[in-house]
Parts: structure tokens; sequence; C-alpha cells
């Protein structure tokens, strides 16, 4: 099980050069794009912990973390386009 | 013998094209050339990552949460992908200087 966890690793050190457009952005919505990359990959790396630590927990936050990221995605967008987030 | 070889294989793949989408997002000119390399190596290094992951469990239920994590990110991230792009135009964000066409403004005058 030691395979996993250096690609663990490295996709926490790719993780950390997105913080770079996070934070430095030109505009807004480059850093909502790096946002969500980094959603991106918290989810993989969550998935690879499930394995090194043979804990099927962590597939099941895997799996609410992709719902919650979306949702916050499609509403931070709507947002920023100049529309009502939520239609009632 | 053969199923760590395509374990392995998967996850060297999946972590080359995170950074393959990474260096897109810090290299590129433009907002929506950066949501272009970012969306669609993030998709498929996902799913080969996930896809590693399933080899490494067997056949259990575990392994079906995997395949519908799987499905769901397949569906969902050129959708948040089609939602920034459109909100940064209204947004107002600039092409970047050398581009050759704008559709969206043609289409909507």
């Amino acid at each position: 099980m030691t395979f996993p966890l250096f690609v663990a690793l490295a996709l926490c050190f790719t993780a950390l050069l997105c913080f770079y457009r996070l934070i430095v952005g030109p505009t807004v919505p480059d850093k909502i794009v790096a946002a969500q990359v980094i959603g991106t990959k918290t989810m993989a790396v969550l998935v690879l912990i499930a394995v090194i630590y043979d804990q099927p927990m962590f597939i099941d936050i895997s799996l609410t973390y992709a719902m919650l990221s979306f949702l916050a995605i499609i509403a931070v967008a709507r947002y920023l386009g100049g529309e009502r987030v939520i239609k009632c | 013998m053969l199923i760590e070889a395509l374990q392995i294989l998967f996850l060297s793949v999946g972590t080359l094209f995170f950074f393959l989408g990474v260096i897109g997002l810090l290299r590129f000119p433009d907002v929506y050339t950066r949501l272009h390399a970012t969306t669609k190596c993030d998709t498929l290094g996902l799913g080969m990552i996930v896809m590693g992951a399933l080899l490494y469990e067997g056949a259990t239920l575990n392994s079906m949460k995997l395949a519908f994590i799987i499905i769901f990110v397949f569906l969902t991230n050129p959708t948040a992908a089609h939602a920034i792009a459109r909100a940064a135009y209204r947004h107002g964000t600039r092409l970047w200087e050398k581009s050759v066409v704008d559709m969206y403004k043609e289409a909507s005058p």
C-alpha cells in the first residue's frame, strides 16, 4: 500500500500549486476555477485515503463532497452572472 | 500480477493528467482557456484514479459506490464548467487580446 500513498502526496503538491491561482488570480472567475480544481483533487485524495487505510467510510465522504462542491459552484456561478440564485 | 500492473498504470496516468491540468491552469493567459484545460484534464484524471482504486477494492458494495462517483463526476464537471464560463462572460471578463472569434457575441447581439 505504498504506491497510493505517493500518489496522494503528489496530488497534495499539485493542490498547493493551484493555491497560487486561487490567491493571485487576476479576475474573480479565475479564483472560482482554481477552487473547483482543488475540490476535484480533494475527492481523489479522499478515495486514495479509503484505499490506504482500508476504511470504506471515506468513499461516502468523497461522494457527499462531490455533490456539495457541485451545488456550491452552480450557486456561485449564478450569483456572479447576475441571475437569481434560487428560483421560487 | 496483471491486476497490480493495471493499478499502477491507472494511478500513474491519472496523476499525469492532474499535473497537465495544473500546468494549464498556471500558464494559460485567459479565464476561458484555463477552464478549457482544467475541466477536461481533471475529469479524466479523477476517472483514472477512481478506476485504480476500484481495482484495489474488488467486486463489493464499495466498488459500486466508486463507479457511481465516476458517473456522477462525468455528468456534473462539464455542467459546472459551462456555468462558470457563462457567468464569466456575463460578468464582463475580457477575452485574450489575440482571440480570433467571439461566437457568443455574434449569436446574442
